[in-house]
């Protein structure tokens, strides 16, 4: 009961300085520029800390480290990913986006090629991309605050939808990038702390509530531990014999009392109990590794674990680009220089933190099996405190990496709903600030209402799945845009949607079979690898047969893109389309003595 | 289904974001005052590349040419390096048990290395990158 105190305490804090911080920052946004892109007045090493802030979502904070419990050293590919996603941002597109002048993706889309019909296509995937990076978010902080205090998985979401949507609703990106930046420096703290404690307890005693167990065996229970099959059906894999109780049903058969597991893989239903003594061997969820030699040495699980690992390795480095939420943040800078700039500290800052959540999941195989038998392995990060220090400091450590778990939240969802918000309200709506309101209100409605309806799965799949989404569809628009000077309308719709046709298809499919047994093959989950280069081909060829299409405007349109800062070619667009007449004044002043700026 | 498809307010925009030159080349006159004499030059070459005469697209097109030699170069370095790795673990099963202190060699290749190593590349970047920038202004601006 303290321990609940505590952790939501410090829950309660976390709200109440996002909510001071989106005060503070909105008091002068009530333009339309303000709360689409701040003004484009955000310091370099701040709108870093605002992406790193945005960008540690549920699946780094809580994901990685799970992964790291379930899958072992193969999961680090997921950090690895996430950072070097920045790098191919930073090399191919941070600057020549800035300059653009765009405020949003579809902007951008339809400033390079000259035509609405881009736009819209760009429109719906960016909204695409944006509900399908929410879901998982809400869900994950149902997740979150079932674990910690029990309270029903749907008043979490609907907490975290009601806060952001408050404050985006208050001042758009000017009120949340403060809140971003902040929640960077929170949940390095948050995850920081507890790492450099627990890892000292290890060290002090290393067998403490642990089983002992020999690098090539099978983790063992370290207490008697009962477990219960949550809403979905799975499936596990015993690799050594053992015998436990089973109340509910086994691979479709009723079962109550003892029961004797050898060698297999045994399905059971949702709502099934099993009551597992201590020192038993764990089952392990099926697909990853029942042991330990497996589970610390790379790449054990045959040719498909390969080809996943590939997959994943083109999904995100050449997804986080294709985010729509972290790239309106690259809008906020005042010049290219200064996005260049931004990335580059993105870099260190991530670096710095995905340090941490794997020291965590190492240390959790050794304390938190239990999580291994149904799969739930986000809540490792969360359990892992008490669990080792079952007293008041383990209550505290816990009750900071709750504030920090929602910090991620928080900060991911801000900038998602600010983003699709933003797109919303240009492109379907009149872009006034009342439009953007009503879009963000509407954006919060849509994504709760799915986060509820959808299966939960692990956090860093789900968002692997935007990835590939992204990865199929603005990343190609996106470097080809910018650097080939061939592209036309019609080939970036094409390659829109081809490579996001199948990989939504995909995604329709894995959900179908996670309800119907886990048919689906592995590529499914992940087709990054083959939906790719799919797009890229697309877009060239269709491109090319449609040359004539290209716009007559080409080379001034790269000049823009690509033209030192100090040549003063960069015109903003929001200016230019909701700027107040001043404001259009100044940059027509600025145009015509551009020229002459030149350092 | 054109680009035309715009509408006129569209258009206007777009124009407006393009610049006037980007569309009606056109003269312009240029007055100097006395700090800026030495600025005739640059002037026009500026104008050079706004119009697109044959100059103007030239330093355009060898400037982009640059930064993408330098982005293609780095990026592929870094792709070829992470490929390597989980190919080289699947084929020499035997790297997985090497130990450094007690912790498996790979666990630090993945864990550890990378962050730093993305980093210095990101790094290397920038520096070309405005290096590139700086000449092209120089060149412009002499």
């Amino acid at each position: 009961m303290t321990a609940t105190f505590w952790s939501l305490s410090a829950i309660v804090a976390v709200a109440a300085v996002t909510f001071l911080l989106g005060y503070v920052g909105s008091r002068k946004a009530n333009t339309t520029p303000d709360f689409l892109v701040a003004r484009r007045a955000i310091p370099a090493t701040r709108n870093a800390a605002a992406i790193s802030g945005e960008y540690l979502s549920a699946a780094s904070f809580l994901g990685v480290a799970g992964l790291v419990l379930k899958d072992g050293i193969d999961a680090l590919w997921y950090p690895i990913g996430f950072t070097a996603g920045y790098l191919a941002l930073l090399l191919f597109v941070a600057a020549p986006l800035r300059r653009s002048g765009a405020y949003t993706l579809p902007d951008f889309a339809e400033a390079r090629l000259g035509s609405v019909n881009v736009r819209h296509f760009s429109t719906f995937f960016v909204v695409c991309i944006g509900v399908l990076y929410l879901v998982p978010q809400l869900q994950s902080a149902g997740l979150t605050l079932t674990t910690i205090t029990g309270l029903p998985a749907w008043f979490g979401g609907l907490i975290v939808t009601v806060i952001v949507v408050i404050n985006v609703l208050g001042g758009g990106m000017r009120a949340i990038t403060l809140v971003q930046a902040f929640q960077y420096w929170g949940k390095l703290f948050a995850i920081a702390a507890p790492t450099f404690v627990l890892f000292v307890v290890f060290l002090a005693s290393p067998d403490r509530g642990t089983q002992p167990i020999s690098d090539e065996g099978v983790v063992r229970f370290p207490q008697a531990e009962s477990i219960t099959v949550a809403e979905q059906v799975i499936k596990v894999r015993v690799d050594e014999p053992l015998t436990l109780k089973v109340h509910g049903e086994i691979d479709g058969r009723h079962a109550d009392g003892p029961v004797f597991w050898g060698r297999g893989v045994y399905e059971l239903s949702p709502g099934t109990v099993m009551e597992f003594p201590a020192g038993s061997p764990v089952p392990v969820v099926e697909g990853s590794p029942t042991n330990n030699h497996d589970w610390t040495r790379p790449q054990t699980g045959g040719i498909s674990d390969l080809l996943k690992t590939y997959s994943l390795i083109f999904a995100t480095f050449l997804g986080t680009m294709g985010l729509p939420h972290v790239l309106v943040r690259f809008y906020t800078n005042p010049d290219g220089k200064a996005a260049r700039r931004t990335a580059l500290h993105v870099l260190y800052l991530l670096g710095l933190f995905y340090i941490f959540p794997t020291v965590l999941g190492v240390l959790s195989r050794l304390y938190l099996p239990q999580l291994l038998v149904n799969g739930k392995t986000d809540a490792a990060v969360l359990m892992l405190p008490e669990t080792m220090l079952p007293n008041l400091g383990g209550q505290i450590l816990g009750a900071i990496v709750a504030a920090g778990a929602f910090a991620a939240f928080l900060s991911t969802s801000s900038g998602l709903v600010v983003s699709v918000a933003g797109v919303v309200s240009t492109d379907i709506m009149p872009g006034k600030v009342r439009d953007f309101r009503w879009a963000t209100v509407f954006t919060g409605l849509v994504a709760i209402g799915l986060a509820l309806l959808l299966p939960r799965s692990d956090a860093s799949l789900t968002v692997a799945m935007s990835f590939a989404l992204a990865a199929s569809t603005f990343c190609p628009l996106l470097v080809l845009g910018i650097w080939w000077r061939g592209l036309t309308w019609v080939g970036a719709v094409c390659g829109l949607v081809v490579g996001g046709g199948m990989v939504i298809s995909a995604q329709v499919i894995s959900v179908v079979s996670s309800y119907t047994g886990r048919w689906a093959p592995a590529f499914i989950t992940q087709p990054a690898l083959i939906t790719v280069p799919i797009a890229f081909a697309t877009m060239i060829v269709v491109s090319k047969a449609t040359r004539r299409r290209a716009p007559a405007d080409v080379n001034q349109i790269l000049l823009r893109l690509h033209a030192p800062d100090p040549l003063g070619f960069i015109r903003d667009r929001d200016i230019a389309r909701f700027g107040t007449a001043e404001e259009k004044a100044r940059m027509a002043d600025d145009q015509r003595r551009g020229a002459g700026r030149s350092r | 289904m054109s680009r035309h498809d715009a509408g006129k307010p569209e258009q206007a925009a777009r124009e407006a974001w393009l610049g006037e030159q980007a569309r009606k080349p056109r003269r312009r006159r240029v007055v100097l005052n006395d700090s800026a004499k030495a600025r005739g030059k640059a002037l026009r070459t500026i104008i050079e590349l706004e119009e697109q005469t044959s100059v103007g697209e030239k330093l355009v097109r060898d400037l982009i040419k640059q930064q993408l030699r330098s982005a293609f170069g780095l990026a592929f370095a870094v792709l070829i390096g992470m490929c390597l790795l989980p190919i080289t673990f699947y084929l020499f099963p035997q790297i997985g048990d090497l130990e450094i202190l007690g912790i498996g060699i790979p666990w630090l290749v993945l864990g550890l290395a990378p962050f730093p190593i993305l980093y210095g590349v990101g790094w290397v970047f920038r520096r070309q990158a405005e290096r590139h920038e700086r000449d092209f202004v120089n060149m412009v601006d002499r």
